[in-house]
């Protein structure tokens, strides 16, 4: 594996990769350029970060079973607490690391 | 750094790693798409590499319309660059500091930068360590995104009544990730969110 450092078809998959990722990244604020920011747009918009979050994190936890559970719990306390984020990460990982060493999950 | 960590226990080289970690910039995308990597790269392999990508990384779409009233009223060659690597990250701290008050734009877009060479560099040592972090589980690594997401709905908690939309969104996304395979929940439940707030009553309205 380490005799090509770079392989020509991988090097082709991470640039059309990269190529997507971009393409997403532009397109949502250019299209938005178009749509007239009336309060019920701007209603949806304010509700727009909050929704992704809780779309990607309630799935992981209903997936990922009591330890998920825990960690993000426990992340979300650490926040409301100490409101440092770097902290709620650290509390979040390492609850779930103990939850495991106990056995859990 | 995780990420480099996978790399390395899936046979990528690390000037690899640091490739994709530098092309595609996208850290749950380059988790999916080098957890289920093929074999053998054959063009239909990389297209469906290439759909999951899109699929994961719709939200960065959402983002930027999240972005808009924000970064709408500068010219378009300040916001387009930094928009290229935009993160979850970068616009959760945004966010955030446009929440308390901030309103100067160069604080999202010059983060972005920052954010952008600490994680491409921090690939390099999770990909040497990989052999230690056999099973990065044993650590909680694989929970740190979810964790991170989570804390920041505690400083965006604006009452129960603003809160409603993300309930929404969770439980659409759950239900929708329990129905289908792959990345639409994280679409299904964000659009459903955003869309309940646009009929609720005044009072979420007055927000700002």
């Amino acid at each position: 594996m380490a005799a090509d450092l770079l392989r020509t078809d991988i090097m082709i998959a991470i640039a059309v990769m990269g190529l997507v990722t971009v393409a997403m990244r532009l397109s949502g604020f250019w299209l938005m350029g178009f749509v007239p920011v009336t309060p019920r747009v701007r209603r949806m918009l304010d509700a727009l970060p909050g929704s992704i979050i809780a779309a990607c994190v309630l799935p992981v936890v209903v997936s990922g079973g009591i330890v998920a559970a825990l960690a993000v719990i426990s992340a979300t306390l650490s926040m409301w607490l100490t409101r440092n984020d770097f902290a709620a990460v650290l509390t979040g990982m390492g609850v779930a690391a103990l939850a495991r060493l106990a056995g859990l999950g | 750094m995780a990420f480099g960590a996978l790399a390395a226990q899936k046979g990528f080289s690390l000037a690899e790693a640091v490739a994709m970690t530098g092309f595609v910039y996208a850290g749950m995308a380059q988790f999916v798409a080098v957890q289920s990597w093929p074999d053998t790269l054959t063009p239909s392999s990389i297209a469906a590499v290439m759909l999951l990508t899109a699929t994961v990384n719709v939200r960065f779409f959402l983002i930027g319309a999240s972005l808009r009233p924000w970064l709408g009223t500068l010219p378009a060659w300040q916001v387009y660059p930094p928009l290229t690597i935009s993160t979850d990250t970068g616009w959760l701290l945004a966010t955030r500091y446009r929440d308390r008050g901030g309103a100067d734009a160069s604080y999202f877009l010059g983060g972005l930068i920052v954010t952008y060479f600490f994680w491409t560099v921090a690939a390099v040592p999770g990909y040497l360590l990989a052999e230690r972090i056999a099973n990065p589980k044993t650590f909680g690594i694989d929970l740190l995104v979810p964790a991170f997401f989570a804390a920041f709905l505690i400083p965006s908690w604006r009452g129960a009544q603003r809160a409603i939309p993300w309930v929404i969104s969770g439980t659409v996304a759950a239900f929708v990730d329990w129905l289908t395979p792959g990345y639409w929940f994280i679409i299904a439940g964000a659009v459903a969110g955003s869309v309940s707030a646009a009929f609720l009553t005044e009072e979420s309205a007055n927000g700002r």
